[in-house]
């Protein structure tokens, strides 16, 4: 009854696992990565290349298991991946559990968004809250939400989830979950799933995007979170939809993507936070702009602050001008004085 | 299916979860062995896990060996982490350990259902399926008592502050499922006797005072004797309750 800290596995490439009830066999190719409950491999089976995730925990594979089959009866999901095999590996020091899954083939969230423009967060944030929202609809929570678990596959892009160590049935005490991500670490909630559960883990995943190292909570609670999101530029344009999921505000995933979809322009209804005229002109200029709001307020943001630099340096010379002329007129004085 | 009304009844009897939760930086050095106390509490049906903190890089390999064995004998789950991590770990240390015990009841009654040796591991992947679904579902109704034993001897007092931080985030955990808890806490050694109650049975951990970070005495670890008067805590408890009902009797069957 012992538990090992790392459940971790090394099979060397090449190694047949043949399943003991199934008699399927799987080629391993490469590790992909290894959680609290199992490794994932890559390896090669009749029908082509799969993930395959193995442990010694085999109750928690069972469990991982019962999520995805579930997940298989609902239409028109496909944040996490689809379930293949699920067998056991008698080996010579013992028997162990794995599953074969569908292999989901991309780069990470931070990875991809580090190559890209910082106006796919809201693209691929809207992608997540869009299959949160079927997720929630079949009662289930999905828990462990963090960069690491969110896979990028494409063209076309899509955002898609590889781990379901966490999910829970909605209204239990969620199974899994990383500090960071989590409301009860921050103090802002408890470990209840719930939709506001994912919604608020959503924002943290938005904040580790301009945060790509995390940070510690010191004072935790909101006021940390909202100082966080204002020293960040490309998170100010977020702050108000971050919040709002940071303090359990939104009662569903359909409401937090309307106002990420309002906010990209996409929606019916202009942008609150824009007002000012110079956007619409924009707007017009350049197409592309249309589509990110972010960047066009952060422009306007910007020239603003170069006028009034400009104003000030004025400010400065004029006062520089106005002494010198002084001066001399008192040196002048004083000269015609003396003589 | 034909189990599902067996399982139910499963979890009318499981009745209540005792788990110790040692939390320690190293080596006993005075009174019983503690690893004979874990096997004690083990023989009367309360689970002994044992989280270790480390020092610098590492604890010593005796309190290492030590740490496993009283876990070991104690049917639990140990794990050696920095204090950074331990928030994290007493939560899934305790959640882990009462996932173990269930799936102990649930293989009982599997054998009782398909034979001795039968366990769910035995179960063809479609059968385990439905077995989790119950583990599970106890896991979240099922009662809990938790006694957490904290070593407060010298070497300790640092890390004080984050062991109370981690208990407060282990009861956020504990107390998102339906099932009730209940939470106890000693220290040891205490200040007059070697053990000392800190907290008596309250649903509430956050009630844990401000004195808590501030405790801190001499050089003894006395480990065993602490072991030994918590499994007397929990025996009190029954008895006394045991006047008012005794809905507890059926705990001690099915373990």
């Amino acid at each position: 009854m012992m538990n090992t800290s790392k459940s971790l596995f090394r099979i060397n490439s090449g190694t047949v696992i043949k399943g003991k009830w199934h008699a399927n066999n799987y080629t391993i190719l490469k590790e992909l990565g290894f959680g609290a409950n199992g490794t994932v491999f890559l390896a090669e089976c009749k029908s082509g290349q799969v993930a395959l995730k193995i442990s010694n925990n085999g109750m928690s594979i069972i469990s991982e298991v019962n999520v995805l089959k579930s997940f298989a009866k609902v239409q028109g999901y496909s944040l996490g991946p689809s379930l293949i095999d699920v067998d056991d590996w008698v080996t010579g020091s013992g028997t162990v559990s794995f599953y074969v899954m569908e292999y989901i083939k991309g780069p990470e969230l931070l990875a991809f968004i580090s190559k890209k423009d910082s106006s796919w967060i809201n693209v691929l944030m809207i992608q997540l809250l869009k299959d949160l929202q079927v997720l929630h609809d079949h009662n289930w929570v999905f828990g462990d939400l963090k960069p690491e678990n969110l896979i990028i596959t494409g063209p076309p892009t899509k955002i898609r989830c590889i781990d379901v160590g966490g999910t829970t049935i909605r209204g239990r005490a969620i199974k899994e979950f990383t500090e960071f991500f989590d409301r009860g670490y921050w103090g802002l909630g408890t470990r209840k799933a719930e939709p506001s559960y994912d919604l608020f883990a959503v924002g943290m995943v938005m904040m580790n995007i301009a945060y790509p190292k995390r940070f510690n909570k010191t004072t935790g609670g909101i006021q940390q979170l909202k100082l966080m999101i204002q020293q960040k530029n490309e998170l100010r344009p977020f702050e108000d939809i971050m919040l709002k999921a940071f303090i359990g505000k939104y009662s569903s995933a359909n409401e937090m993507k309307q106002e990420l979809l309002q906010l990209s322009g996409g929606g019916k209804t202009i942008n609150r936070t824009a007002g000012a005229s110079s956007v619409h002109q924009r707007k017009k200029q350049t197409v592309q702009s249309n589509q990110w709001m972010k960047g066009t307020t952060n422009q306007s943001a910007k020239s603003r602050q170069l006028v009034k630099k400009r104003k000030k340096k004025a400010g400065v010379l004029e006062s520089i001008i106005l002494i010198i002329i002084i001066s001399l007129l008192y040196f002048l004085y004083i000269y015609g004085q003396l003589t | 299916m034909e189990l599902t009304h067996k399982w139910r009844g499963v979890m009318m009897k499981t009745g209540k979860l005792k788990q110790i939760l040692l939390i320690t930086d190293g080596c006993s050095n005075q009174g019983e062995d503690p690893i004979a106390m874990a096997a004690l509490a083990m023989e009367q049906g309360i689970t002994v896990n044992v989280i270790g903190v480390m020092e610098h890089d590492t604890i010593e390999e005796r309190g290492m060996q030590e740490i496993e064995d009283i876990a070991l004998s104690g049917g639990g789950v140990s794990q050696v982490v920095y204090a950074q991590a331990l928030a994290q770990t007493v939560q899934m240390v305790t959640k882990k350990a009462m996932t173990q015990t269930l799936q102990g009841v649930v293989n009982k009654e599997l054998q009782q259902i398909l034979g001795k040796s039968q366990t769910v591991e035995d179960l063809p992947p479609e059968k385990r399926g439905e077995v989790m679904e119950v583990v599970d579902e106890l896991g979240e109704k099922v009662s809990l008592d938790v006694l957490i034993l904290v070593d407060t001897s010298a070497s300790m007092k640092h890390k004080l502050p984050t062991v109370k931080e981690a208990l407060i985030d282990l009861s956020l955990s504990l107390n998102a499922r339906s099932g009730e808890n209940k939470y106890a806490v000693f220290v040891f050694p205490g200040k007059k006797k070697e053990v000392e109650k800190l907290l008596d049975w309250t649903p509430r951990l956050e009630s844990l005072t401000a004195i808590f970070s501030k405790l801190s005495t001499g050089g003894i670890t006395p480990t065993g004797p602490a072991l030994k008067e918590a499994i007397h805590y929990f025996k009190n408890k029954r008895s006394l309750r045991s006047l008012v009902s005794d809905d507890d009797e059926y705990f001690e069957e099915s373990i």
